[in-house]
């Protein structure tokens, strides 16, 4: 192990004089704390590094230790329902409640462990080799990339500390590889795959603007910015509890700590409605709070998808929160500032775009090295400066996701939560999920979905009009197209995540409350057609109920979508019959 | 732990605020340091930066009257600290925790950094207890709970030192029982009138027994600034998780804070982000303001309260915009309103707290409190919609509905916005259920048919 000697020290930033070889970006054990670092720069026999820990008190000569391999983080059974910091090391279990810099020691959790295999079986990259049934769902060990040949030994069932190596394995050249339960992969390294599949099926994310005009494909990408009080947080956790993947990364990068709270005391008592165990068992939280070190945020987004991705490689469909991207790349402007580098736009280093672009493209649907399916869902937060959609991480992310959740001040505001502003919303992947939506519940998806959007369209083109002349100066068409457009803003796309009734929708429900709708909009335009007037539509009692639809009709409750759905066409035939022609 | 070491006429460059000395001793970054000059006054700083062969110092006062030769530097073995003890209130300090009341230094229980240390999420408890500060529009509209933060968003001249006093003065909690309640005032970059305003109104209630000051004035140096709101976040988390307070921390001008933040960070030569600032003004406010909260299992909170002024009333402004990115909501103070002799002039509208939902509603407040708040939120906002359709085209061409809207409008601002003194939450929601029923309750959908039959007898529609 290679040994350096500290020269230079301010902030995050040090410098050392290195007394052997040292790799960039290998991790560093600093001062006789051990605070976490990593190399960024070598020159001459100098290094730079970054230090993920708070800096007080370190001073020149102090020693510094290089670990011979890249920033890594340990993965393995036992991740889920835990909470960590963003070098994925346990925050539960340290009993001060304020955190203090150095290292921390890594107790071991023993596991019931049964061998999957015999010695002479011939594995590869991928495979599982043995089970640990304490592991929840992740009760199957795999072989990790880069290793496959012979078994030559493997432990006897029985139960183990996860830091042992359990089974050997030689390849072909003759080289022994030791395999545990535990390992370490480099957070700045993808996880290769076999393939990389097409996205097909949505990722249901129970929220109905989002699933309905702006869907997201498993395996998807997408973007979800936001001015301050946009309503970016409350929407990710919503996602975080509702949506349909088998396991949630939420990673909490330079945001609240109240956040993280909040995130603690709801996740072990919300039942997850598919399991019906709680939701907390499926979900990994990574917190990096705003004022714990910079350095550490800058590489928490990276420690997150790499859980995902270890996640993803055990079969399952994983969906990444991150909250907030911008705060990761302020994190990266920080640091850049402090090693010198020259910056770009708005102080960002020119290497921004390049590091938005590789992180996004980790996300996949691919056939595993293990043969099965799996994905990582990346849905990214932004927080642009003044709410101001052109500055640099929003441009540049735009370019990288398919599906953009664009909130809108004025809508939150109004408290319309999810504050989504359909207009500067778009979803690539919504050609990609037509053909599940219409096997699933709505075989009209497509076209009403362009009839909603189109109503949204017109709506924002006639207020801009109604503003200039009056609304009553209207043609009547035009005053019903505003009504309709209002009644889909208010029964279909507003969503409290707060309300127990409405807070998830399931595809189902959403079909019902979709095709609901859209019978109305036909009916009144026919109504309308037939000399039934705007004032007369306006007056029919079934609005104030169609308007809280979502509320007052919960998940158990699809047969009273349907019930009111005959009585309005009932009274909306009548109004028309009274205007035969 | 090293004895204090001084070394004398090893500075070798006085650069602003900065000194680069010879280093001759062994001390680390951050070690906090006294400069003494040929003119015998004491100044606080720190170590910014170690070499080698070199040690750099902030100087946190004004380096004036500094020499390379007649300059003395004495290491303290540890981070600026401050000593704390319960003989903190009633006490006023300077911007560097120095008594400026006449009395004695504060008998020491401990020595704490200023800088504190983050607290683990994991130990935060989520803030709940709603505190009730007697403003209808916090109470029933964007509600206040205990470990939050909630910024004033104000401007140069709207009255929120009265409101910041106010609530400092009301704020309590409801039924339970109330623990030992405190305040910890900062003063950074205040003027002396409002640090004596803050005072006075303090005093004559008799509430400086329970209150701590920290002042740094206008005329001081920017570096102390700095220190100022950290120093008096130390106090209020020894108050609190030592002592086991509830206190609310007042910090005002958060504006003043950050002009001194750009401006010791041009003296440093960094990069700037946006207008000038630093580009780690956000990690640098986030070390102030996520020093709220409330731990598990401890029996005291910090509650923030700050206050800044938007530069040129622009809520896009790096300050404010932070800011909001940080805290868990703003309290937004408007012109026109102010103008109008409305008070407090509360622009509801961008006003939100972000912790209102897990500390009211059934077990909390009011179990119609949630719907009802809602409610006046959306037909504010529809009828702020109208008045400037109104405003466009006149009133006559607004449709029916849309003229209830206007007069709503009006009702809201006069009788829920604008108060004379201090209400209760059971009174905030008479008044917005009164104020609702200008409308017609067809419009009302954020109610349920069980709160429309019991608040509103007899169809106004109708």
């Amino acid at each position: 192990m290679s040994q350096a000697t500290l020269t230079w020290a301010s902030g995050p930033v040090i410098r050392a004089r290195m007394h052997g070889p040292f790799q960039i970006y290998e991790a560093l054990a600093v001062g006789e704390r051990g605070l976490l670092g990593e190399v960024v720069q070598l020159k001459g026999d100098e290094l730079t590094a970054q230090v993920y820990e708070d800096t007080g008190g370190l001073e020149p000569g102090a020693p510094l230790r290089g670990t011979e391999g890249p920033l890594s983080v340990l993965l393995g059974p036992g991740l889920l329902g835990q909470i960590y910091d963003g070098l994925l090391r346990p925050l539960t279990g340290l009993d001060a409640p304020f955190l203090a810099a150095g290292e921390r020691v890594r107790v071991p959790r023993e596991y019931a462990f049964e061998p999957g295999v015999t010695v002479g079986a011939t594995l590869s990259a991928g495979q599982p080799w043995a089970r640990v049934p304490d592991g929840g769902r992740l009760a199957q060990l795999r072989v990790p990339p880069g290793i496959g040949g012979v078994v030559a030994s493997i432990a006897s069932a029985g139960t183990y500390p996860d830091d042992r190596p359990l089974c050997t394995i030689v390849d072909t050249a003759g080289h022994e590889h030791a395999i545990g339960m535990m390992e370490h992969w480099p957070v700045r390294v993808p996880r290769p795959s076999a393939a990389r599949l097409p996205a097909c099926a949505p990722m249901i994310t129970g929220q109905r603007i989002l699933d309905t005009l702006f869907p997201i494909a498993r395996g998807g990408r997408a973007a979800l910015p936001g001015g301050f009080g946009t309503g970016k947080t409350v929407l990710q956790q919503a996602l975080a509890k509702w949506c349909d993947a088998d396991v949630i990364v939420y990673v909490g990068c330079g945001e609240r700590g109240n956040e993280m709270a909040e995130v603690l005391n709801e996740l072990p008592v919300i039942e997850d409605p598919r399991t019906g165990r709680p939701l907390l068992e499926r979900t990994v939280i990574i917190a990096n709070t705003s004022n714990m070190p910079v350095a550490a945020r800058e590489a928490s987004i990276y420690t997150a998808i790499t859980v995902g991705e270890y996640l993803r490689d055990q079969g399952l469909n994983v969906a990444l929160m991150a909250d907030s991207t911008s705060r990761w790349a302020e994190a990266l402007r920080e640091i850049s500032g402090r090693l010198g580098e020259l910056p770009s736009e708005a102080g960002y280093p020119a290497y921004l775009s390049s590091r938005l672009a590789s992180f996004y493209e980790r996300a996949a649907r691919v056939l595993t090295l293990g043969g099965d399916e799996g994905s990582v869902t990346v849905i990214g937060a932004i927080s642009p400066p003044g709410g101001d959609f052109s500055e640099p991480v929003t441009m540049h992310t735009r370019r990288f996701v398919r599906s953009f959740w664009a909130l809108d001040a004025k809508r939150a505001r109004a408290r319309f939560y999810p504050a989504v502003n359909p207009l500067a919303s778009y979803s690539e992947d919504a050609v990609r999920v037509a053909a599940w939506w219409q096997a699933h519940g709505n075989s009209n998806w497509v076209e009403h979905r362009r009839r909603l959007l189109d109503l949204l369209g017109q709506q924002a083109r006639l207020e801009r009009m109604a503003r200039i002349v009056g609304k009553d100066a209207l043609p009547a068409a035009q005053q019903l197209t505003l009504l309709l457009a209002d009644l889909a803003n208010e029964a279909l796309l507003q969503q409290s995540s707060f309300s127990a009734a409405d807070r998830y929708c399931s595809p189902a429900r959403q079909s019902a409350m979709l095709r609901l709708l859209m019978r109305f909009v036909e009916l009144a335009e026919a109504a309308l057609a037939r000399g039934v007037s705007v004032r007369d539509i306006t007056a029919l009692p079934h609005l104030a109920r169609l308007k809280r639809l979502g509320e007052e009709h919960d998940e158990t409750d699809l047969a009273g979508i349907e019930a009111l759905g005959r009585d309005v066409e009932a009274a909306v035939l009548s109004l028309a019959a009274t205007h035969a022609p | 732990m090293r004895p204090e070491i001084s070394v004398t006429g090893a500075v070798t460059r006085i650069d602003g605020s900065l000194l680069f000395l010879e280093r001759t001793v062994n001390v680390g970054l951050n070690t906090a340091v006294e400069v003494e000059g040929p003119d015998g006054l004491l100044r606080v700083g720190r170590i910014a930066a170690v070499e080698t062969d070199r040690l750099v110092v902030e100087v946190l006062q004004s380096t004036t009257g500094l020499s390379l030769g007649g300059t003395r530097v004495r290491f303290a073995a540890r981070p600026l600290t401050l000593a704390v003890g319960p003989g903190l209130l009633g006490r006023i300090f300077d911007g560097l925790g120095r008594p400026i009341d006449g009395g004695p230094p504060v008998p020491a229980v401990t020595h704490l950094p200023i800088d504190g240390a983050a607290i683990n999420p994991a130990h935060r408890e989520l803030p709940r207890d709603f505190i009730e500060t007697g403003i209808t529009t916090i109470d029933l509209m964007n509600s206040l709970v205990r470990g939050q933060k909630l910024p004033i968003f104000s401007g140069g001249g709207l009255p929120h030192d009265r409101l910041a006093a106010e609530i400092a003065l009301r704020a309590r909690l409801r039924g339970a029982t109330a623990g030992k309640f405190s305040v910890v005032f900062a003063g950074i970059g205040v003027s002396a009138d409002s640090a004596e305003y803050f005072r006075a109104t303090m005093e004559s209630s008799g509430a400086l027994g329970h209150t701590v000051m920290f002042l740094n004035r206008a005329d001081q140096a920017s570096a102390e600034r700095l220190l100022t709101p950290r120093y008096a976040l130390t106090a209020a988390e020894y108050l609190a998780f030592h002592e086991g307070h509830h206190v609310l921390v007042v910090l005002t001008d958060l504006t003043n804070y950050c002009e001194a933040l750009r401006e010791v960070s041009a003296s440093h030569g960094e990069v700037p982000s946006r207008k000038g600032y630093p580009g780690y003004m956000y990690s640098d406010l986030a070390s102030l303001y996520e020093r709220a909260g409330c731990l598990r299992g401890v029996a005291g909170t910090v509650t923030q309260l700050p206050v800044l002024t938007m530069p040129a009333d622009d809520i896009g402004h790096p300050i404010p915009d932070l800011t909001g990115y940080i805290t868990e909501g703003q309290i937004v103070l408007d012109r026109e309103l102010d103008r109008q002799g409305i008070y407090p002039p509360v622009r509801v509208l961008p006003s939100l707290s972000r912790l209102m939902s897990a500390g009211i509603g059934k077990g909390y407040t009011h179990p119609d409190h949630p719907a009802l708040a809602n409610q006046l939120f959306a037909s504010y906002a529809r009828a702020i919609h109208v008045r400037v359709l109104a405003s466009v085209m006149g009133a006559e061409a607004l449709t029916d509905v849309d003229r209830r809207h206007l007069a709503f409008a009006s009702a809201f601002e006069a009788s829920i916005v604008s108060q004379t003194r201090g209400r209760t939450l059971e009174e905030s929601m008479a008044i917005g259920w009164q104020v609702l029923q200008r409308l017609p309750t067809a419009e009302l959908s954020r109610l349920s048919q069980a709160q429309l039959a019991a608040h509103f007898h007899g169809d106004a529609h109708a």
